[in-house]
């Protein structure tokens, strides 16, 4: 089985990254341990993107090739990003609290990635309101391509934005090589996992529609 | 859809009194709410009652392209909010004592109407095809729109501050590339809303 070693891959990977971001790693000289919260944060941020890109993708190949399976891989994708956009934006929210003084503000990057998590939201809002699937595999694909599109815009209108009123700093460069070696294996670590999970999402989506075939057969 | 608008002038007026100063530095956010929410409620209209007397099969058996009955949906919903904008700003500069009426703004409010109605036209004819209808539009159109209303609000606050031309043009590069993206995008994707 694949999606056997696909497991045991990602919980190995999982097990270094941990080590390595708790134990391997020196703390920050200016933040202290806090800022280990970035070895989390940074990969959930990375796989968002590559979830919703994944999205748009597969949104495109439905429009054009009418496939189920590429609406059940975008989806399937959409679901994991959500998730994954949500626990970022938690740590980035825990990690603010002691570092900046406050758990939420309207800088640059907040107000994109906050604005980017509804816009999924709406994804899924979208898909739970209709009940016919050609028609909901249609209508999410458009709102997959059209939020992913969307993506640049939002962040150059933000930054042009926040730019005139400078927030707080978000802590740059100054890394040194053990934190970014964690840092890579924390990414391969959490990229690792969304292909574990986007895997199984699919794997369950197509046992649901076999299901649901033998069902409308029976009747 | 004007009377809406004024009315929302009006909660406005409740909500936040303070100094002309004041007033000055909350005119344009007051400004693109009203827009923005007379905006989807008459962009919401404008396929339910299309859908409703099925109106829609009508157009669709017209021997025109999908993507023509597209442009000529947005070009009609256009229409009717810059005719409700041509009101409401004389209204507004009346209420407030405020100098909304200005060249500038003029060609701020025409490009960020024409990247509400791209998204809106097509945002709209999804939302009467699902279950919950008025709802789906606002879900859909606010997050995606943010950019324009971000840049519409800035570009204005910056001209009602007094500001120069080149103040505001990186703000309309912004929404012009809304427009023209959304435009394109809405044209192509459109008949995948319509066709069943």
């Amino acid at each position: 089985m694949k999606i056997r070693v696909l497991l045991g891959l990602t919980a190995a990977l999982m097990v270094i990254a941990l080590y390595m971001v708790f134990i391997f790693v020196p703390s920050d000289a200016e933040t202290g341990v806090i800022q280990r919260i970035f070895y989390f944060h940074v990969p959930l941020a990375w796989i968002a993107f590559l979830a919703f890109f994944v999205v748009f993708g597969c949104s495109i190949m439905y429009l054009w090739k009418r496939g189920r399976k590429w609406d059940i891989l975008a989806s399937s994708s959409a679901e994991v990003g959500l998730v994954f956009t949500t626990l970022f934006l938690l740590t980035g929210s825990i990690w603010a609290r002691p570092v900046w003084g406050v758990w939420w503000t309207w800088d640059s990057r907040l107000t994109s990635s906050l604005i980017l998590w509804i816009i999924y939201l709406a994804y899924f809002i979208i898909r739970s309101y209709i009940s016919e699937e050609g028609r909901r595999a249609r209508f999410a694909a458009i709102v997959g391509i059209m939020g992913f599109i969307d993506i640049p815009i939002i962040a150059m209108a933000i930054t042009l934005w926040r730019t005139q009123h400078p927030g707080p700093v978000i802590f740059e460069g100054g890394l040194v090589t053990e934190m970014i070696w964690t840092l890579i294996v924390a990414i391969i670590a959490f990229t690792a996992l969304y292909i574990l999970l986007f895997s199984y999402r699919v794997l369950v989506k197509q046992d649901e529609h076999e299901l649901n075939a033998l069902k409308a057969l029976r009747r | 859809m004007i009377v809406f608008a004024i009315l929302v002038i009006v909660i406005f007026n409740f909500a936040f009194s303070g100094s002309q100063q004041t007033m000055v530095s909350l005119t344009p956010g007051m400004l693109w709410v009203t827009f923005a929410f007379a905006g989807v409620l008459s962009l919401n209209r404008a396929f339910i009652q299309e859908k409703e007397d099925n109106c829609l099969e009508g157009l669709m058996v017209c021997p025109v392209s999908r993507e023509t009955i597209y442009l000529g949906k947005m070009l009609g919903s256009l229409f009717f909010m810059l005719l409700v904008e041509v009101v409401v700003l004389p209204v507004f500069a009346l209420l407030f004592n405020v100098n909304v009426i200005s060249l500038p703004l003029i060609i701020i409010t025409i490009l960020a109407t024409l990247g509400f109605v791209t998204i809106g036209t097509l945002f709209s004819a999804l939302a009467v095809n699902t279950k919950a209808r008025e709802m789906v539009l606002p879900i859909l159109f606010f997050p995606i729109v943010s950019p324009v209303i971000i840049s519409a609000v800035s570009a204005s606050g910056r001209v009602l501050g007094g500001e120069s031309w080149g103040d505001i043009y990186s703000w309309l590069g912004i929404i012009a590339a809304f427009d023209i993206i959304f435009l394109v995008v809405a044209y192509l994707v459109f008949s995948v809303v319509i066709d069943e």
